[in-house]
């Protein structure tokens, strides 16, 4: 297999993060292979966070002075760029917390809405694909990282809907063999990963849209995973709504990000309610903002929503495009590296075809916990165990995997440094 | 932190096997890495108190989980529950103890090359497994009044 070299200057990139400079252990250099758990922020997002609060602090959208205008141009400013990164409109993306909470946002639409209209509540046309129960499904994927299933199980388990799912084949692809059977007009909801945080598999899109589209299913994709690292467009994915997390793309941590159609989005009830989010408050009653105002209650996270704004910024000069193939670069030379270790198993897709930057492995005789210690030791830092997809190891019939995943600050010495030390472990532990 | 007893006790694990007769079987799983083990306590009563006739087991999980297993098992089979439950209490501390506490090897033996462990936050529940699912066992047993399970 040719592959053809990066045209990424990572070590420049590299001075931009001060942690990437970091000695861990016994002085290791630091290997951070750990970017699918969260990644690490350049300067530029870590200054843009401190000046907000050294010069421009105040609380947004309640303010007559001019520090608050400063912050609310700021604020906004973010919300436009964010939004622009994954080629939508302001007024479609919502902040929330983190990814989960933006899924949890869309489950809870359907629980209140249900539970509204169960007492009395009338609902409009658009409102009512929010109403669930008995004779309904919601369909997710054996795939699926917990945050996009839990909250689906619990809304089932209130409504009464029937949580059903598609499986993954042995080579870690989802199987579509019954999307037809599976995915029918008592659908209401498709939930399903882009881009696998433990498998790397990049699912097919069009296919799945296609099909929820037929029975007018609502479409969540979960892109925490393929936003930070591929060019991406919430208008060619087929979605009605896109979640992803601004801590794992260069990010604070605190912020998240949802993304609806605005007819979905306008046809949702909130989920965390209080000030901000209202239009008039009385006491026996009040109504709503309009989206996304309508899904922000409270003081936002300014300075984080500032810092994620300067992350989008970072990224948009490196260009995503340049992003992706350094990843798929640096995935090839690893699944070439690790597949060369006798013992070494790769759970997932082995080709690098559709598949993104996050490799798990198994290593025959030496437990993943273990591997991760020695290569900690080593310096290198990657995840163990089931990486909030338990679902995906019981498939596979293992206990857990040692996980790697690259971004744009990592290069050809990581990897190399990564399949060094998986070499040492298994001489360590006197399996070679 | 992997002292060779570790990897001794890893590599031959004493007291592995699930066993009848027992009193208690107890399933226990660590849900951040999905390390989990099965557990059988066999008891035996006598007026000077209650003894630990056997301890065997399963599961799976690292190196760290599994030898600790082992090393309990030596350690508290043929004690008493009252004994027993004090070297699990030494031993509890000398892993929450960050590195800092001095373990006493009349007490723990074996137990004592888990000592590096405490440094590693992150393994300190795979060493306590075995351990906290013998406690639960060991309580179950106690308020079941010691009834004896044949499979």
């Amino acid at each position: 297999m040719t592959l053809t070299a990066s045209t990424l200057d990572v070590a420049t990139l590299k001075a931009d993060f001060p942690i990437l400079s970091r000695t861990v252990r016994h002085g290791r250099r630091l290997v951070y292979l750990d970017s699918g758990a969260t990644s690490q922020k350049p300067r530029q997002v870590l200054d843009a966070e401190r000046d907000f609060y050294e010069q421009h602090n105040a609380a947004v959208h309640r303010g007559a002075h001019q520090l608050a205008e400063e912050a609310t141009d700021l604020y906004e400013s973010a919300r436009d760029r964010i939004a622009g990164f994954v080629g939508a409109h302001a007024p479609e993306l919502v902040f929330t917390k983190n990814a989960t909470e933006s899924i949890n946002l869309v489950a809870y639409a359907f629980s209140n809405t249900t539970a509204k209209a169960d007492h009395g509540a009338t609902l409009t046309p658009a409102q009512e694909r929010f109403r669930l129960g008995p004779g309904d499904d919601v369909v997710v994927t054996e795939m699926e990282h917990h945050s996009n299933l839990v909250p689906w199980q619990e809304l089932c388990a209130k409504t009464g809907a029937t949580l059903r799912w598609l499986g993954l084949t042995d080579d870690g692809r989802l199987d579509l063999s019954d999307l037809d059977e599976v995915i029918t007009e008592r659908t209401k909801v498709v939930a399903v990963v882009h881009q696998s945080n433990i498998l790397g598999t990049i699912n097919p899109l069009p296919r799945i849209a296609e099909r929820a589209g037929q029975v007018s299913a609502l479409f969540v994709l979960d892109a925490c995973q393929s936003v930070p690292h591929q060019p991406f467009d919430v208008w060619t994915t087929g979605a009605d709504i896109v979640a992803w997390s601004g801590h794992k793309m260069l990010g604070p941590t605190g912020i998240g990000c949802l993304w609806g159609r605005p007819d979905v989005l306008d046809a949702m009830p909130p989920f965390i309610t209080g000030g901000s989010m209202i239009e008039v408050v009385r006491l026996e009653g009040s109504t709503y903002a309009p989206p996304p105002t309508r899904f922000e209650a409270g003081v936002p996270m300014t300075a984080q929503a500032v810092g994620l704004g300067a992350a989008v910024d970072y990224l948009n000069v490196i260009g995503m495009d340049r992003v992706a193939a350094h990843e798929h670069y640096l995935t090839g030379l690893a699944l070439d590296g690790l597949s060369s270790l006798p013992g070494v198993r790769v759970i997932g897709p082995e080709d690098n075809v559709d598949r993104g930057g996050a490799i798990s492995f198994v290593v025959d005789g030496v437990h993943p916990h273990d591997v991760g210690q020695v290569l900690d030791d080593q310096g290198v830092a990657v995840r163990t165990g089931h990486h909030c997809a338990w679902p995906v190891v019981r498939r596979y019939g293992i206990p857990a995997t040692t996980r790697a995943t690259f971004y744009l600050y990592n290069d050809e010495a990581d990897i190399e440094a990564l399949v060094d030390a998986v070499a040492y472990a298994q001489r360590f532990f006197k399996v070679t | 932190m992997y002292q060779e007893i570790i990897l001794d006790h890893y590599k031959r694990p004493n007291g592995r096997g699930l066993r009848e007769p027992f009193d208690v079987e107890v399933h226990h799983v660590n849900p951040s890495c999905g390390d989990e083990i099965t557990l059988r306590v066999r008891l035996a009563h006598h007026e000077a108190g209650t003894r630990v006739e056997d301890i065997s087991y399963d599961g799976q999980g690292c190196s760290i989980s599994q030898a600790s297993a082992s090393v309990m098992h030596d350690l508290l089979v043929g004690r008493s529950v009252t004994e027993g439950l004090e070297v699990l209490d030494d031993f509890t501390t000398l892993m929450q103890g960050r590195g800092t506490v001095e373990p006493d090897e009349d007490v723990l033996g074996d137990a004592v090359a888990f000592s590096g462990v405490a440094k590693y936050p992150a393994r300190v529940k795979c060493a306590l497994l075995s351990w906290m699912a013998w406690k639960d066992a060991v309580s179950q047993s106690v308020s079941q009044g010691g009834l004896s399970h044949h499979d």
